[in-house]
């Protein structure tokens, strides 16, 4: 592919080194990971070494090198979500989704990522997928919540909490 | 928009905006940015719609709202007159909502809440316990105004304490208010706010900077974020005072990756501000200019940080800087900067706008006015809370959070993120201010306070916050790096029953060289929840390391799961379930864990309606 979308961007910031993030976050955004060719022209663009472009990509959790699925499951494992057993979730997406965190499934339709709060303590232990919020999620409940999305029919409207 | 050059005409605009608002109006207050998570822009795209269809436009006005606080019960809509609270509102409720209270003035009982304690229904926001041992100062609009509409913030007075400050007040002597006030940081810290400005106004330079700290990184806390999202102003008028009384120029808010709501209001909130001519150049027309900022964070927690956040804005990659140079002479691109807490900022307005021995008045002798913390974990009403600082932790957890939830025994209470502490039972009729929390082994940080039961294990909870902090450490010093990683081996060692005598020791040994050695603060507190739990919960430990057992059910090799044959009624579940078929048991008949095969995934415990599947 060209580059025209990327170069729009690095316009957007004026060729500035110190947006460096921002500009690898708009990257992420169009293209859902951080293409290795798409990094290389960036550095090449900016005039940046690439392995300053790959220090940051590499340190910030939110970048992704790898092409992620469609819907992003997020497993919060903040501190009310772990008091409230989220790495029992976590341990149940793994085994219905059959990846571990951090990977992508075969039909890339998911993505399995923690964080560390998304600030809705109230509802702990949460998970999201996409932009959708599953509160007071139990193992019992991840199968339920996690094939509405895979039938395509969308967010799992009845086990919304 | 034709832009405010003078006091008189701030006060003509504000005039204004009074005078076209309908009095006979009533509105729905509804949560749309903390409720989310429980769907309420669904009720509110359900409001709009029928207010439209039904013409009630000149009946009602709907206000969406930051967080109101109490989250345990949303989504949260309050309608005035009245205070009228309804809680856990649904799209399906809206028709009869302004049906009958919009239209007819009836209450609907069925969406009051209902006080656990007297059983009684309340109709009043501000008659809720929850609230009432509240002072919501700092927080006073969060709740109450739309967010993205500067009118509802301009029209109670908003940007008055800009405009006093501006055209009554010299630089040095907000700095004295802010000083006299007491003021302290409310980012981790404590550092008295204005002793800070005054060394960044001093500090030699022509360019300087402010800088808003939104990062927001201790997990289990959401006051910042109810604040960017709720009251974004709050935040740009305090950082506009301070950054004349500094004399900086340009300003930054660092917001945390995960909070695009508070990216998209303070944007529409900075934005509303220059078309008023409330930020920008030449300010209410007194000749000061100033130009706010949002960057993003990428997900480092380490970036909340002074200096690793000041890199992370010049682009770099969030790792901290040696502090024998302070930021308020050279931070960000080594220029004299001021960075603090968003809700520290928002304090600013207030004081200016009341004076220094107004808000001096609330709070201890050493920690002024109010904090908001972010209740959490076991506790039934979890949400957010503001408090004079001073109060007792029991007033926090008992009488403003309603006790533990299911009537479970408390046991512990951790405060100030991954590196706070965790404080006991027989601790906490504590007041809560810097210094008492530091005595306890614990610190205020931002204000999270994350409430544990006895279903929670502290050799377990250390090591949460231990493998926290090792995978946010930035890997820049040894002692952090390597020490967090020891600390996290032998504490995973003790919670799979490996444990060996001699262990705390080496802990407690790891602990005081991390705290001795470390580059930044990371490291420096990250030893904390281990030293707390060890000295407050050691026969915990002792469980773990020589009797192998974990009461708490929690670390897996140290209990096993089990069914009550009594209250098993043999309804299956569990046995079609378990993804190890480790349960055996007929229908309608008492069913059987086989501890060999079952790998404790909590799938039966936490599908068993009858609660027969027990730990011991
Ligand atoms: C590891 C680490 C993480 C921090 N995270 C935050 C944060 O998320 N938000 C914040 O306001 N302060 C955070 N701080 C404290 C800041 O370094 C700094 O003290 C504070 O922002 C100053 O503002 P204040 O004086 O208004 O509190 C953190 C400190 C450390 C050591």
């Amino acid at each position: 592919m060209g580059f025209e979308k990327v170069d729009e961007i690095l316009e957007n910031y004026a060729y500035k080194h110190d947006a460096l993030i921002g500009i690898l976050q708009d990257v992420q955004r169009l293209e859902n990971y951080l293409p290795q060719e798409t990094l290389q022209y960036i550095g090449r663009e900016l005039e940046v070494p690439l392995s300053r472009v790959y220090y940051i990509a590499t340190f910030y959790k939110s970048f992704s090198l790898e092409p992620r699925g469609r819907h992003i499951v997020k497993v919060c494992l903040g501190t009310a979500c772990h008091l409230n057993g989220a790495v029992q979730n976590l341990e149940q997406v793994e085994r219905v989704l059959s990846i571990r965190e951090g990977e992508t499934t075969e039909d890339r339709m998911f993505s399995l990522e923690t964080v560390n709060c998304v600030g809705t303590c109230a509802l702990a232990p949460v998970t999201m997928v996409g932009e959708d919020y599953y509160g007071a999620v139990t193992p019992g409940r991840v199968e339920k919540i996690l094939s509405a999305y895979s039938t395509g029919s969308g967010s799992a409207e009845d086990g919304k909490d | 928009m034709e832009k405010i050059k003078s006091s008189s005409q701030l006060e003509h605009y504000r005039e204004s905006i009074v005078h076209k608002r309908d009095v006979g109006k009533k509105v729905i207050r509804l949560c749309n940015t903390g409720c989310r998570g429980r769907g309420s822009s669904k009720v509110a795209e359900a409001l709009e719609n029928q207010v439209r269809e039904a013409n009630l436009d000149d009946k009602v006005t709907i206000k969406k709202t930051g967080c109101h606080g109490f989250c345990q019960i949303g989504s949260v809509m309050v309608i005035e007159p009245g205070n009228i609270l309804y809680q856990k509102v649904k799209p399906k409720d809206v028709p009869e909502i302004l049906s009958e209270t919009i239209v007819k003035g009836e209450v609907l009982d069925r969406l009051l809440y209902r006080d656990p304690k007297s059983g009684e229904k309340i109709r009043r926001e501000a008659d809720i316990p929850f609230y009432q041992h509240q002072s919501k100062t700092v927080s006073h609009n969060t709740g109450k105004i739309d967010p993205t509409d500067i009118e509802d913030y301009l029209a109670p007075g908003g940007y008055g304490a800009l405009d006093k400050a501006l055209t009554t007040m010299k630089p040095m002597g907000i700095i004295e208010t802010v000083e006299a006030s007491g003021l302290r940081g409310r980012g981790g810290g404590g550092f008295p706010a204005g002793r800070k400005w005054r060394s960044c106004r001093e500090a030699p330079g022509i360019i300087k900077y402010v800088i808003a700290n939104g990062d927001e990184g201790d997990p289990g806390a959401f006051m910042d974020r109810s604040l960017m999202e709720g009251d974004p102003h709050s935040i740009i008028e305090g950082m506009i005072i301070g950054a004349y009384a500094i004399g900086a120029h340009e300003g930054f808010v660092y917001v945390r990756d995960e909070y695009p709501i508070a990216v998209e209001h303070l944007s529409k909130a900075i934005k509303q501000a220059e078309s008023l001519g409330l930020l920008g150049e030449d300010i209410l027309g007194t000749g000061f200019d100033f130009t706010i900022r949002i960057i993003t964070g990428a997900g480092a927690f380490v970036c909340g940080e002074s200096t690793a956040l000041m890199n992370s804005l010049e682009g770099r990659v969030g790792e901290p800087r040696a502090k024998y140079v302070h930021t308020v002479e050279s931070g960000l691109w080594d220029r004299p900067s001021t960075l603090n807490n968003v809700e520290t900022w928002a304090n600013v307005p207030l004081i200016i706008n009341r004076g220094a021995q107004w808000y001096a008045d609330t709070g201890t002798d050493t920690s002024k006015g109010t904090k908001i913390f972010s209740l959490v974990g076991k506790v039934r009403n979890t949400g957010l809370v503001e408090v004079p600082m001073g109060i007792n932790l029991s007033e926090i957890i008992f009488d403003i959070g309603g006790g533990i939830k299911r009537d479970k025994k408390f046991k512990a209470v951790q405060t100030g993120g991954p590196s706070g502490g965790c404080i006991p039972m027989n601790k906490i009729d504590m007041p809560v201010d810097y210094d008492s929390l530091k005595q306890l082994g614990a610190i205020m940080g931002s204000g999270g306070m994350i409430v544990m039961d006895e279903n929670n294990c502290m050799v377990d909870t250390a090591k949460y916050f231990i493998n926290f902090l090792m995978y946010e450490s930035c890997g820049k010093c040894v002692p952090c790096r390597e020490g967090l990683k020891q600390m996290h081996e032998i504490l995973s060692n003790i919670c799979e029953g490996h444990g060996q005598e001699g262990d705390l020791e080496l802990l407690q040994k790891l602990a005081s060289f991390m705290v001795d050695a470390s580059l930044c603060a990371l490291g420096g507190t990250a030893p904390n929840p281990v030293l707390s739990t060890i000295s407050y919960f050691r026969d915990e430990y002792e469980a773990h390391i020589f009797d192998k057992k974990c009461r708490a059910g929690v670390c897996r090799n140290l209990f096993d799961y089990y069914i009550d044959e009594k209250l098993c009624n043999g309804c299956t579940l569990c046995r079609v379930k378990c993804p190890e078929e480790a349960i055996s048991g007929e229908k309608k008949k008492p069913h059987v864990i086989d501890e060999e095969k079952c790998i404790r995934c909590g799938i039966c415990f936490s599908l068993c309606k009858k609660e027969a599947v027990l730990v011991k």
